[in-house]
Formats: C-alpha cells, sequence, structure tokens
C-alpha cells in the first residue's frame, strides 16, 4: 500500500547471479522447513537489492525463478514493504525519519536543509548519482534523533553541522 | 541502579553482548534450572503467578495467551517472537536487542520449552539489520555453547532458533500482519478467529510475543513469579522498559518499576530530569503514538487529582476523556513550542502511509484524516473540518479487520477532545498560525 512508484521493466536487462549470492540464497532458503522456502523472500530481496542496490522486474524474475514462485508472488511483497527501491538509486540513499518524535527534535529543519544542499527534492537523486533523499517513518531510534538511515548504519543525534559533515563523508568515500 | 533493575541490571556491563560475560554474570542459569529442575508446566505456572502481561502495548497476561495454545497431537507449535518494533516513540526492544541479545535468546529457549514448541523465529523489522546480525551472532554463540539445537543440556529438549527480517511496514507488529510476512507474503491482517494459540504460522498453533515479555521470563524463572509479581502495584506487576522522547531533557530507555510515579520519571534524577532547556511541559504520549494524548495538567495527576502512576491502570485512569495508556512504553514529551495540530497531521501521515489497505475504512479514512489535517496544519482549514475529522473518526473506529485503524482514529480525537481551541485558533488565525505556536492550553475550570 506505501509504495506508489512504478516497477521498471528494461526486456533487454540479463540478471545472472552470482555464485556467492546463491550461496547467500540457499543459506536464507534453509532456515525454513521444506516446503516453505517462501518465507525467504523478503530477506533474499534484500540480499537482492545490496547486490543490484535497487530492484527491477528482471531481478525480481529472477528470484521467483529460484525460489519456485510465480513473478507475481515477487512483485506484490517487493512493493508492499517501504525498505525496497523499486527504481534506480544514487551511491548512497540518505533516509531521514520524519514521524512526530524526529519532528519534536528537527526532522523537519534537517530535511529542509538536505534537500537545499544537495539541490534535490525527497525522492530525487543528485545529477552526479551520488545520493538519494527519501523520508521515512519512525525508524525506532526515537530517543536519538533526528536521525537517518544509510544502507545498514543509523545516524543519530544529527545537527545541521554533523549532516554536512556526514555527507561529506560519504561523497569522499570516507564511509561507505 | 534504580533504573536497571531485573533486565538491564548488567546492561553496562563491557563485552555482555557475548556468551561469556553474559554467563559470567549469571547467564543461562535460569535456563539450567528449567531444563533440569522444572517441567514445561511448572515454568507456565511461574509466569502465570508473575502477572506478566504483554509487553508490546495490547498489555494481555502473558501466562493466559500461553495457556490458550492448541497442542494437538503430531502438529508442530510455534513461538514467534515481534521483534518488528515501530510503533512511534518506541526503541525500547532494539535497545535490550542491541546490549543483551542473550537475554532475548535465553528468553526465547524458556518460553519455547514452555509452551512445546521445537522451532522458534524472531522477526524483527528490516530497518534493524544491523541488530540482526547481532542476535544472529548471539545465537551461533549459544548454539557452540548447547544451548540451543539437539538435546539442550542433556534434558532430551531440542530447539532451532532462526532470526528473521520484515522490509519496512508497521503493521507487521500485529500479530497476524507479522505471520503473514514471516510466510513469505504482504503483511496484511488476517480475519480473527482463528486466533493464532490455535492457528498460526503455516495454520499450526503458535504464540507471538513481544521481545520484552520473552525477556522478562529469564528473571521471572529465575527468582520465580511471585517474587516479580511483589514488584509493581495491582495488575501491574513487575518492571517495564519505558524509551522516553522528544523535548526531555535526557531521553533513553529505562527500566521502571511499575508504580512509579510520572512525576518522579519525567522529573526525577534517576531518570529523564525533566524537560529539555528549562521549557514546560505541554503534552505527553504515554504509549506510543496510538494512545491518546494528554495536556499538562493531566500528565502528572488524573483529573480527580491523583498522582498519576506509570502504570496500566492509573495511566488508563479517566478513559478517553482523561486519561491514556501505557502501550509500549514509548514516552513522548511535548514542550511549550510544539504544535499540537502539526503533530497530529504528522501522526496522521504516518498511520495513512502504514494502513494495508486491506480494509476500506481505514485505507481512505486514514488518507482523508491526513488531508483535512494537512489542510488545518497549512492555513487552509474550515471550522466544520473539525466534526469532520470527528465523523471520519468514528467511521473508522471499530470498522476494520485490525486495531490500526483504531490506532489512527484515538490521537486525532483525543487532540481535537483536549485541544479544541488549538485547532480553532489554527483556522481562524491561518497566518499568525504559520509564524508561531499556540502555547499552552488552559486547564478547564471545573464549575
Amino acid at each position: 500500500m506505501s509504495q506508489t512508484t512504478q516497477p521498471v521493466f528494461d526486456p533487454n536487462e540479463v540478471v545472472v547471479f552470482s555464485d556467492a549470492m546463491i550461496k547467500q540464497m540457499n543459506e536464507v532458503v534453509n532456515k525454513f522447513p521444506q516446503d516453505k522456502e517462501k518465507s525467504a523472500i523478503i530477506r533474499i530481496l534484500h540480499l537482492a537489492q545490496a547486490e543490484y542496490a535497487w530492484l527491477s522486474v528482471p531481478v525480481m524474475n529472477k528470484i521467483a525463478e529460484f525460489l519456485k514462485i510465480q513473478p507475481i508472488e515477487v512483485y506484490e511483497v517487493a512493493t508492499f514493504y517501504t525498505m525496497f527501491h523499486l527504481q534506480p538509486v544514487g551511491k548512497h540513499v540518505l533516509e531521514v525519519c520524519r514521524t512526530g518524535p524526529c519532528m519534536l527534535v528537527g526532522s523537519d529543519q534537517l530535511i529542509q536543509h538536505i534537500e537545499h544542499k544537495l539541490n534535490i527534492k525527497v525522492g530525487e537523486t543528485t545529477s552526479d548519482g551520488m545520493f538519494t533523499l527519501k523520508t521515512a517513518e519512525c525508524l525506532g531510534g526515537c530517543g536519538y534523533g533526528p536521525l537517518l538511515q544509510c544502507r545498514n548504519t543509523y545516524h543519530e543525534h544529527l545537527t545541521i553541522e554533523k549532516a554536512d559533515a556526514l555527507i561529506e563523508q560519504y561523497r569522499n568515500g570516507e564511509i561507505q | 541502579m534504580k533504573n536497571r533493575r531485573l533486565l538491564l541490571e548488567h546492561v553496562d556491563v563491557p563485552g555482555i553482548d557475548g556468551i561469556e560475560v553474559y554467563v559470567k554474570h549469571g547467564g543461562y542459569a535460569s535456563l539450567e534450572k528449567a531444563l533440569k529442575k522444572m517441567s514445561p508446566e511448572d515454568v507456565l505456572e511461574e509466569v502465570k503467578k508473575s502477572g506478566l502481561r504483554g509487553r508490546g502495548g495490547a498489555g494481555f497476561p502473558t501466562g493466559m495467551k500461553w495457556s490458550f495454545l492448541a497442542k494437538p497431537e503430531g502438529v508442530p507449535r510455534y513461538l514467534v517472537c515481534n521483534a518488528d518494533e515501530s510503533e512511534p516513540g518506541t526503541f525500547k526492544d532494539r535497545y535490550l536487542m542491541e546490549k543483551l541479545p542473550h537475554l532475548l535468546i535465553e528468553g526465547m529457549i524458556l518460553s519455547s520449552f514452555a509452551l512445546g514448541a521445537n522451532q522458534s523465529y524472531i522477526y524483527i523489522r528490516g530497518e534493524f539489520m544491523y541488530v540482526l546480525n547481532i542476535l544472529e551472532k548471539a545465537i551461533a554463540e549459544a548454539y557452540a555453547k548447547g544451548y540451543l539445537g539437539k538435546n539442550i543440556l542433556g534434558s532430551g529438549y531440542d530447539l532451532d532458533l532462526v532470526v528473521t527480517p520484515g522490509g519496512g511496514a508497521y503493521i507487521c507488529g500485529e500479530e497476524t500482519a507479522l505471520l503473514e510476512s514471516l510466510e513469505g507474503k504482504r503483511g496484511n491482517p488476517r480475519i480473527k478467529p482463528p486466533f493464532p494459540a490455535v492457528k498460526g504460522l503455516w495454520g499450526c498453533p503458535t504464540v507471538v510475543n513481544n521481545v520484552e515479555s520473552i525477556a522478562a521470563v529469564v528473571p521471572i524463572v529465575r527468582d520465580g513469579g511471585d517474587a516479580y509479581a511483589a514488584i509493581g502495584i495491582g495488575r501491574s506487576t513487575g518492571t517495564k522498559l519505558i524509551s522516553a522522547c522528544g523535548n526531555l531533557a535526557r531521553p533513553g530507555v529505562y527500566e521502571i518499576d511499575l508504580g512509579l510515579s510520572v512525576e518522579e520519571f519525567i522529573y526525577g534524577d534517576d531518570y529523564c530530569r525533566g524537560i529539555a532547556n528549562g521549557k514546560q511541559l505541554k503534552a505527553c504520549v504515554p504509549g506510543g503514538s496510538s494512545v491518546p494524548i494528554l495536556p499538562h495538567f493531566l500528565v502528572t495527576k488524573t483529573a480527580t487529582g491523583e498522582d498519576r502512576l506509570m502504570t496500566y491502570e492509573s495511566l488508563a485512569e479517566g478513559g478517553f476523556s482523561s486519561g491514556s495508556m501505557l502501550g509500549s512504553g514509548g514516552f513522548i514529551i511535548f514542550d511549550e513550542d510544539q504544535c499540537i495540530v502539526r503533530n497530529t497531521w504528522n501522526f496522521a501521515r504516518f498511520y495513512a502511509h502504514e494502513s494495508c489497505g486491506q480494509c476500506s475504512p481505514c485505507r481512505e479514512g486514514t488518507g482523508w484524516m491526513e488531508k483535512v489535517l494537512s489542510r488545518i496544519e497549512h492555513g487552509q482549514g474550515h471550522m466544520h473540518d473539525i466534526d469532520l475529522l470527528a465523523d471520519i473518526n468514528k467511521k473508522i473506529e471499530g470498522n476494520t479487520i485490525c486495531p490500526l485503524g483504531d490506532a489512527a482514529a484515538w490521537p486525532v480525537a483525543a487532540a481535537i477532545h483536549h485541544f479544541r481551541e488549538e485547532f480553532e485558533w489554527h483556522i481562524k488565525h491561518p497566518s499568525e498560525a504559520q509564524t508561531r505556536n499556540y502555547g499552552l492550553i488552559q486547564q478547564p475550570v471545573v464549575a
């Protein structure tokens, strides 16, 4: 219900999972009882997103093939959960929490500041492909706000100055 | 320490997330006790005696929930830990799992043993992937020590434990949506009955418990249910993790004895140390964003002038007209500079975003409320919008499969009930409302 972006399908895209990726996917599947492989789907989507940065229709089709389920069963999951990017994104996706407790301690101002600094609006990617700015609903760090998530890392207790420094560190490759 | 009693006692010990240090500080002693000296029924009995109530927000007695679990012959039973913490204001489970992963794992083994489950799952929200990594490392340590796997501690009891992530959806904190998600589907809540205790994960009997509830089983088994029940007041027994946030001098996660006064929790030196920057208290949402907001004059005292306590009963004192709920323990404080209209709109936007879309009253109603509140906040509201909101509210409440609809409706209803004059001021003074906040509301004079 939450995602309004359309999945992207390029019929010429050929997806071949690496051996390392297939090994990881099998490890996830093996966590569940036989015939319950479908339970692995969300974690596999996370793995695929870590590998490809975002989930195109051919990537999702390949996951369906791997799990021996219909492609629609992958699409319906990928479009339901907000962590999955269904459109190309920048190298670093900055997701700023915007919900109440973070707003009380300045998330609105932080979002505005990052928009201004990167010269993009929420949902957009910088022209150099370096950053995508998104907002997120409650990230569960309410006492440590304002905060943003980039991949698996939470950056908390942010100020305008700290956010500026953080963005420079990502830009310079000092943090990944 | 006063704010570190049963669950968080060793939270500041360096290396307590590793099994060696955890065991050195008494870790897995409850498990040894249960597997060597107790039957599953004994463990259930202690949990019942403890009076432990579900710590995820609903407050349903855990022992009773366990006793409802169906036990047909030859059918597997499951325990699922709800670690999909996403109620705005709540960040206690993340803290517990990150700092004390083995406490949750020990609680999972104890609880699974009591329920007769041989396969258990921890479903954690996808954003907490780094916490999932911490848990998986701890689970591997527990297997290596023989606390998980086959024939645990020579007892003949087998248990496998798996942790699995969500993908970003508040609704998956609702237990049947969580089970759908765990089965690899969209998180659409199921119609009940049948309840998970009868038909849960893959159609099998399942208990779903919050992280903190499961962790609390460890001290309950260690000290006995009676000792746990001796803490607290009345039906609010034991300790509770409160995640305090908003405009507080010292936000964070505190373990309180239920029965502590709200006054001491907000202003006491052992707890939040008052409002940040010397400001005044304007309002409080004591149990996560879904519970009714209280204006400043109903936070530390009830409408009848009694001291308000941190218990399920005292926070609810006065019902919807002057009370709220303990909920998940997501304790949000608003200072005098905060705008209630803007916050109500923000929460409404959250629920509109997180509605799964299955039931029309919630799918459409949450969106309408968000739009109406947005227009009031942005200076385009009409006086009749306030009644319109109340009307939408009534049409959502009670008309949906799961409680998300109610959770979306209540905060709006409570905000209008207590802060109606602030909403009216916004509508009457649209340009002024864009430049300053309304400030504190006056306590109504009781005739």
